[in-house]
């Protein structure tokens, strides 16, 4: 945890920083999880919920930013408490970027469920869903806990997550191959698939952030490269079934 | 006759135990009459009657028993103020933690330890239950607007668990407050459970159904004097039969482990012993199968935390499905290896295959419920679609982590990381 100030105004100024990060965190996994629920359960009131949520994300981004200046203006921040205010300004702005990823799968529901479509076409992109979630929730557990020295499963996730996404994005191609009546809602999905994705990135770069905080160094460089939907392609005869 | 003089021992020890206590009382008593008796010159008699009163109120019950009564509940009134909070909350099976005024953990028992990884005095309460309604919860509570509040919490990941959590402040002025945690998840998982079990379940036994009575409408009719084909129809609806009790076990130990979602702490498995047992009962699969099953354990103890039954589910699982559907490649390998030191410590359990392999794009998906690489093979081969994801959630609460590599052509391999704790 953090040391203590002499000025214990700035304790609480830095704990606040911390408390806004989390209930952002907070408010984005329930953003993230009530989208994939109304896409799954065909529920655009729910949908809407979330689309409107977003405004308090926004607002959050712009809240941490403004207190983050004043606190290097009128503290003069240092070493840990310095990489703590700017931490928190990355933080925020990765949150909010994933706000805005569960909106526009929330936006996405209509055109999906328009016409009824089989439970099965969603079962995949639930189990990269909580992947992604999972991701971000441990994530943010570390920030609370700040113990990075078992932060590794991050790397080992997002493995897992470009894996599922790729192998999501085959069987979406496989259902457009099948019917054409499939391709609005396959292609939507698709984006759904891709927002997930990236939800899972930010996450990774939240951790990144989060070890620079504590450590002071920046994490490994190597990031593997595990989504290989940029080689696929459609067969060219469509296979006789 | 023993007892009696027994009896008659303690009741000696209690008479001189009681002369003994009131010693000085007696000495005094003596010393007065035999003052009174040299002064006065009374009579003998009056001495000795004096002498047998003296005696008597020295044997007469005395009233030590009612003081150590007042003396035991005195103790026990001071001992409820001393009372120490940790212990109190030690007896508390719920999760329970104790915080100050800003939000941070002062003190957390060992339910909400074993239910809430990663928590620990010092830490701010609010960084880690960040749903929004909990952050409201603190909020209310800690600014004062409502002296205590309940709010129904849930947590998705990564098993499902629900919570009526209450929020209050300690006595007048501590300065502290408590969360409870009533664990709601059994409830919710049986709501779940039915909704899950007439999406999945209902399909999947749909088919043997219909086939069995397609087959009882053909021996009503044309098949109705026919000997050869009734053995033939019996058989399939025999074999039918067989997959739906299967697929109801399968369902019923899925859900049996949704229902208790974390480990009770303490228990240790011997894997070596597991594993071995678990070969041993698949003897009539690999002899029908012809696979040989080889084993490479590394040396020394091999006990992780963790419950038996269920890690024998999870190996008998993972094995009979490599000598199924890697029984081309004649042989099985189970290799244990351990790892000491680092974050990753503890210990690897691999079971490889040699069969066909299974192609990439599947791989992330086997672990889904009903999910079939090849679903005519998963039939004639008696899958249910549902082992590996009972396996994966077995090795979940186990905080367990399960790596599938596979090479198509060279066979699967499947590894089990079990930490040391």
């Amino acid at each position: 945890m953090q040391s203590v100030h002499i000025v214990s105004a700035y304790d609480e100024e830095l704990k606040y920083l911390s408390k806004r990060i989390a209930a952002m965190g907070g408010h984005a996994e329930r953003m993230v999880e009530q989208a994939i629920t109304a896409l799954v359960n065909a529920d655009p009131g729910l949908a809407q919920k979330v689309i409107r949520d977003d405004v308090v994300l926004d607002e959050g981004q712009r809240e941490i930013d403004d207190k983050a200046i004043v606190i290097i203006a009128k503290r003069q921040p240092m070493a840990t408490d310095l990489r703590e205010i700017v931490g928190a300004i990355r933080i925020s702005a990765d949150i909010e970027r994933v706000g805005d990823l569960g909106k526009n799968v929330a936006k996405r529901v209509v055109a999906v469920t328009d016409g009824r479509q089989p439970t099965s076409l969603f079962r995949g992109l639930e189990a990269l869903a909580d992947l992604a979630l999972t991701q971000l929730k441990e994530v943010l557990d570390v920030y609370a806990s700040r113990s990075v020295e078992n932060i590794g499963f991050v790397r080992d996730r997002d493995d897992q997550i470009d894996a599922m996404y790729t192998s999501l994005f085959r069987e979406l191609l496989t259902y457009m191959m099948e019917d054409p009546r499939n391709i609005t809602p396959c292609t939507h999905l698709l984006f759904c698939a891709k927002n997930i994705e990236r939800i899972g990135d930010h996450a990774t770069n939240i951790a990144e952030t989060i070890y620079y905080i504590v450590t002071g160094d920046q994490m490994a460089a190597e990031r593997p490269k595990g989504d290989k939907t940029d080689k696929i392609v459609l067969p060219s005869a469509v296979p006789a079934k | 006759m023993a007892d009696i003089g027994a009896e008659r021992q303690t009741m000696a020890q209690a008479v001189t135990a009681r002369l003994w206590n009131g010693r000085w009382l007696l000495a005094a008593g003596f010393v007065a009459v035999l003052a009174v008796y040299g002064f006065a010159g009374m009579s003998a008699y009056v001495v000795l009657a004096a002498l047998a009163l003296l005696l008597a109120a020295a044997l007469l019950p005395s009233g030590s028993a009612r003081h150590s009564a007042e003396d035991a509940a005195a103790i026990e009134a001071s001992g409820l103020q001393r009372l120490s909070g940790e212990y109190l909350a030690a007896a508390v099976a719920d999760p329970l933690i104790i915080f100050d005024r800003t939000a941070t953990i002062v003190h957390a028992n060992a339910a909400a330890f074993a239910a809430f990884g990663g928590i620990a005095p010092g830490m701010t309460l609010s960084l880690k239950f960040r749903a929004p309604e909990m952050q409201a919860l603190l909020d209310g509570v800690l600014s004062g607007t409502v002296a205590s509040d309940v709010v129904d919490y849930t947590e998705k990941l990564p098993v499902e668990r629900a919570y009526r959590v209450s929020a209050s402040s300690v006595g007048h002025a501590t300065d502290l407050y408590v969360l409870v945690f009533k664990d709601q998840s059994e409830a919710r998982r049986i709501d779940r459970m039915r909704a899950d079990f007439i999406a999945n379940a209902s399909h999947e036994l749909r088919t043997p159904l219909a086939s069995i009575s397609g087959f009882i409408e053909t021996l009503r009719g044309p098949a109705r004097g026919d000997p050869a084909a009734r053995d033939q129809f019996l058989q399939i609806m025999q074999n039918q039969t067989g997959r739906m009790a299967r697929l109801i076990d399968d369902l019923l130990s899925l859900s049996r482990l949704e229902m208790k979602p974390y480990l009770k702490p303490g228990t240790e498995v011997d894997l070596r012993q597991t594993i071995d047992s678990v070969i041993d009962s698949l003897g009539p699969l690999t002899r029908e199968t012809g696979v040989v099953i080889e084993r490479d354990f590394v040396e020394g103890p091999l006990d992780v935390p963790g419950d038996r039954d269920e890690l024998f589910q999870v190996f008998e699982n993972l094995l009979e499905n490599a000598c199924k559907y890697g029984q081309s490649g004649g042989r099985v390998t189970v290799s244990i290896a351990r790892t000491e030191t680092g974050p990753e410590a503890g210990i690897d359990v691999t079971i490889r295959d040699y069969g066909p392999g299974i192609p990439e794009e599947h791989i992330p998906r086997i672990t889904e419920r009903f999910y079939r690489v090849d679903v005519e093979n998963s039939r004639t081969q008696k899958g249910t679609g549902l082992g590996l994801s009972i396996v994966k959630h077995i090795l979940t609460r186990h905080n367990a982590r399960l790596s599938i590599k596979s090479e198509v052509g060279k066979g699967a391999a499947f590894s089990v990381h079990l930490p040391a704790r």
